[in-house]
């Protein structure tokens, strides 16, 4: 038995896939914009990159980043609790703090980070986390690091989770019930109701944490969230989120009004064991939460992307997420099926995320496009049509 | 509740789950024997939450291999002798 037989059936798998297609590791050749790449020797419209607002490429950002670099050098080399917090770490909190009116931020080095250092540490033995089955590996991985008991309620359901909330409230009147869910969902692109669940959290006397990783510059007028959107940012005790979307970095945070928050940057592992960000990532952040704030008009055209892409591809009969949204989820119940259209865009120049079980809910097969403000009505068109072609 | 009488229950639950009727001993490996995926395992702990009015904490699912480990889980779940419950 050697220390890859466990593998012998992931690599069964990848044979069959590499003998139908020559495999599926997407190398982006060039890239040339916020929405096209050279992939295999050819030209393709990237529908499936996260970049919502489109700033990757964005003139203030990039010399921002560059200004950064001069001025700071290529990297910390060091902890946020050691050499690693300059200046520029603690205006991002500030600055973060202000964008969601809050008392206290910490940054991490990476959105999956800053999951897993609140996740681990805020939620102690005593204490219970109750999560949406849907949540990020992020979500599942920080508790697990924690060690502490973790319940989870079906997707989306309010009902379940009230009937989970009741029944450990009664066995455990004193324990922290802290509620774990997520702005917009990133498989299907759906929202959480909030609302209820923020009414469900009061009832219950429990805490609230949302991860607005796909929801920052998305939703709510100001680009807040779902928290802003649903109108119950007060009853939401903390917001995590990353810079690796909408802010076209690399990085994450926690946000909260308990100014106790602070406390965790001396007991949060992945907080205290890794280098913090490097003064680009952090410069390229601050520029693009900038322009979140002063360009409303790229969250219009991103929804207006996402309206023309999500409808013409339900009028093509595909089955998708249940709600429009910058996700937009085509989902197939034969992963085969899944992966001859997912070749067939990438053939006819049209890139998108290809998500198969088990990291997929329900057991389906995904291709997950997303749209961007930056992608023109001719690219959505030609994507439509890729898909038209496929359908 | 007694042991067989959630023995019989979690019996029941297998059988609608899984569509089929299920032979089934303490002995009888989900995975294994009666061939439950991470879909179908999903389903039938949430039949066992509503059923016995309990919530299954997921750090425990690892553990639970077999028709034994689940009743005597269950079991200790209704007793409330679970960590801290």
């Amino acid at each position: 038995m050697g220390i890859f037989d466990k593998f012998s059936k992931l690599a069964a798998q990848l044979n069959q896939v590499r003998a139908l297609f020559g495999g599926f590791n997407v190398v982006i050749e060039k890239i040339i914009s916020p929405t096209e790449a050279i992939v295999n020797g050819q030209k393709v419209i990237l529908a499936g990159t996260n970049n919502y607002l489109g700033l990757t490429f964005d003139k203030a950002c990039i010399e921002a980043a560059c200004a950064a670099i001069r001025a700071e050098g290529t990297g910390t080399t060091g902890s946020r609790m050691a050499n690693g917090t300059y200046h520029s770490h603690v205006a991002l909190e500030q600055e973060l703090s202000e964008f969601f009116g809050r008392r206290a931020t910490i940054v991490f080095t990476t959105g999956y980070a800053a999951n897993l250092g609140v996740l681990s540490t805020l939620v102690g033995r005593d204490d219970l986390v109750l999560l949406d089955a849907d949540c990020h590996a992020s979500i599942y991985d920080g508790t697990r690091l924690g060690g502490v008991p973790v319940y989870r309620f079906r997707h989306n359901d309010v009902e379940d989770l009230e009937k989970k909330l009741r029944r450990l409230r009664e066995k455990n009147p004193s324990a922290n019930i802290l509620i774990v869910v997520e702005g917009l969902y990133s498989m299907l692109g759906d929202r959480a109701p909030l609302a209820d669940i923020a009414h469900l959290k009061e009832k219950y006397g429990a805490y609230l944490l949302v991860d607005e990783a796909h929801s920052l510059g998305v939703l709510g007028e100001k680009g807040r969230g779902l928290a802003e959107e649903a109108g119950v940012e007060d009853k939401v005790d903390f917001i995590v989120g990353t810079f690796s979307k909408s802010l076209a970095s690399i990085g994450g945070y926690c946000t909260s009004n308990y100014e106790e928050l602070e406390l965790l940057r001396y007991a949060s592992r992945p907080y205290v064991f890794t280098a913090s960000l490097s003064p680009a990532n952090i410069a390229a952040a601050r520029a693009a939460l900038r322009i979140i704030r002063e360009r409303p008009e790229l969250k219009e055209r991103l929804w207006q992307n996402a309206y023309q892409l999500y409808g013409r591809l339900k009028e093509l009969g595909f089955e998708l997420g249940p709600e429009p949204s910058p996700i937009v989820a085509v989902r197939f119940r034969q992963p085969e099926k899944a992966l001859k259209t997912w070749y067939g865009l990438l053939e006819r120049g049209v890139y998108v995320n290809m998500v198969l079980p088990p990291a997929t809910p329900g057991g389906e097969a995904l291709l997950r496009a997303s749209v961007s403000a930056a992608h023109t009505p001719a690219q959505i068109a030609a994507i439509s049509e890729a898909f038209a072609a496929l359908a | 509740m007694r042991r067989e009488e959630i023995f019989e229950t979690v019996r029941e639950i297998l059988a609608e789950v899984l569509n089929r009727p299920v032979e089934i001993t303490p002995e009888t490996r989900f995975e294994k024997d009666l061939e439950v995926d991470s879909l179908r395992a999903m389903e039938i702990l949430a039949a066992v939450e509503d059923r016995f009015d309990i919530t299954v904490p997921i750090n425990v699912l690892n553990e639970i291999r077999t028709v034994g480990d689940l009743v005597k889980e269950i079991e200790k779940l209704m007793e409330g002798d679970h960590g801290h419950l």
